[in-house]
């Protein structure tokens, strides 16, 4: 695999730390007038998510982490794993609780999700921006409540739980913003 | 390449600033009967430094007709000394010097530098004029702290810097919390003290100027060296609110020990395959012929001018940085 110098990095680059594979977000190149050069480097831990800085001496170089990012179809979990596919390739992955993680709960089958493939294997799962979920269970809401103040919590078909206001029923569907767990609307069916 | 990647990334008020603050300094020193010189940014010799890195150029034309390497100056010291030991007494300059490899939120490899020398002064003496310059381009008072190399790694660090070895201050870098201390490869001391210097001293600096005197011998540069029991380097910086502003020498006079530190120099560039270089012969003359006793300094006006405007990336006042040039 490719090495990369502290020229080359930058943000988004994708290289191996302690063995895991890493992003880099920031790089500060820091020299006294007459003194070594270093890169003052702020790198996030792709396997667990976590932010470190690191300092190196400029020059040295880290290893290429082999990471692409991929839109792939989220098709059923089996108790343990969830599996995706390649809708060209037709090839299939799957990915533990790890990778999923908080994503989990907007998981619906069919929705194309953004995977971290790291050699080959998901390392990370977004769940698209919007969801369209049906609601499971919800209170009855106040009839004649168009206004959406106060609102209240319903609980979706795959699990999550979001706030909505109270002129939304039961059984009916909703566009949900994943980044925030905000609902946006109600979707009409058919 | 961004749409608008041909515009400046200075506002035009920073240009303005930079402007005047040019004026400003020609005021100082036209006062002091301190002349402006100019030389050249091209030379046959190039600085042997092995922490600066010289861009170069190849020049064809009468007298070169295959072409000759030519390097940019990283510092206009070389000539400015050799017109010292003809007599130029008190002078100054302001230019652009180059140095590969460096760019960055406080580097740009294209910068401008006022570069002064005083005939008669020692280090202290330039010291006191260095401040006497800033306070009258910021034109109010400011606190100004002056201690030594030494006394500023006690005082924040609890550390001698002097006779440290590299192991010893290794495992200072690693209890103060640099990150990656304990996979670095530092050549010697001297890495390690940049290293703490830089990670843990500069960033706590504070407001305000601190200048920092009496350097390890072994990063003499071009000062002279006192002699003593602990030998120390007559050099000194400028720390403006943290920020690395000026670097400053008692000039060593003495040709042979000149010869001698450039001979380490090349020695220590070998060592890390770095290229050969061409020595400033022109300067080792001019030493021989006599430089007199004085001391000079470097400011760099990129970072002053980041100073004076808050700014937080050189490129906020320069027209236009590297990526744009």
């Amino acid at each position: 695999m490719a090495s990369y110098s502290t020229n080359e990095f930058k943000g988004g680059l994708k290289v191996m730390l302690d063995g895991d594979p890493c992003s880099i977000i920031e790089n500060e190149f820091v020299k006294p007038g007459k003194g070594q050069a270093f890169n003052r480097v702020k790198i996030r831990n792709l396997k667990t998510g976590r932010v470190i800085e690191r300092t190196f001496r400029s020059g040295e170089s880290l290893e290429a982490a082999d990471v692409v990012e991929v839109s792939l179809q989220y098709l059923y979990n089996d108790g343990e794993y969830w599996h995706f596919m390649d809708q060209d390739s037709f090839e299939q992955f799957s990915a533990d609780i790890t990778a999923v993680g908080e994503s989990q709960k907007w998981l619906k089958d069919q929705d194309i999700c953004t995977v971290t493939l790291w050699n080959g294997s998901p390392l990370n799962v977004e769940a698209p921006n919007f969801v369209v979920l049906t609601i499971t269970e919800t209170d009855p809401g106040l009839k004649g409540d168009t206004s959406g103040g106060g609102g209240k919590p319903a609980t979706l078909e795959t699990g999550a739980v979001v706030r909505v206001p109270l002129f939304v029923q039961q059984g009916e569907t909703i566009k949900v913003d994943t980044r925030t767990g905000a609902y946006v609307s109600r979707v009409k069916e058919g | 390449m961004l749409a608008s990647a041909w515009r400046p990334t200075a506002s035009f008020e920073n240009l303005r600033l930079r402007s005047n603050l040019l004026q400003a300094i020609r005021q100082f020193f036209q006062a002091r009967g301190v002349v402006e010189v100019e030389t050249p940014v091209c030379s046959a010799a190039a600085v042997s430094d092995p922490a600066l890195d010289s861009l170069s150029t190849i020049f064809t034309g009468p007298g070169a007709a295959s072409g000759k390497r030519l390097y940019l100056h990283t510092s206009p010291e070389f000539a400015m000394k050799r017109l010292l030991a003809a007599g130029s007494g008190p002078i100054y300059q302001i230019c652009k010097v180059f140095r590969d490899g460096e760019g960055g939120r406080y580097h740009n490899p294209e910068f401008t530098l006022l570069e002064w020398y005083r005939p008669g002064y020692d280090h202290h003496q330039l010291m006191d004029e260095l401040t006497e310059l800033v306070r009258y381009l910021f034109a109010k008072p400011i606190d100004v702290r002056r201690l030594s190399y030494g006394a500023l790694f006690l005082e924040r660090l609890g550390i001698d810097p002097h006779g440290a070895s590299g192991t010893a201050l290794r495992s200072h870098a690693i209890a103060a919390g640099v990150a990656g201390a304990e996979q670095l490869e530092l050549e010697d001391a001297d890495g390690w003290l940049d290293l703490l210097m830089t990670h843990c001293i500069e960033p706590n600096m504070g407001p305000g100027m601190v200048l920092v005197y009496d350097y390890p011998a072994s990063q003499a540069s071009l000062a002279r060296i006192r002699p003593g029991p602990r030998p120390l380097a007559e050099r000194f910086e400028l720390y403006l609110d943290g920020v690395e502003l000026a670097n400053g020498f008692h000039e060593l006079t003495d040709a042979a020990e000149q010869r001698r530190r450039f001979g380490f120099d090349l020695e220590r560039r070998r060592r890390q395959n770095r290229p050969e270089l061409p020595l400033d012969e022109h300067l080792l003359a001019a030493l021989e012929a006599g430089l007199p006793d004085c001391s000079g300094v470097a400011l760099g006006i990129d970072r002053l001018l980041m100073c004076m405007a808050g700014a937080d990336h050189i490129e906020q006042v320069l027209a236009f940085p590297i990526d744009r040039a």
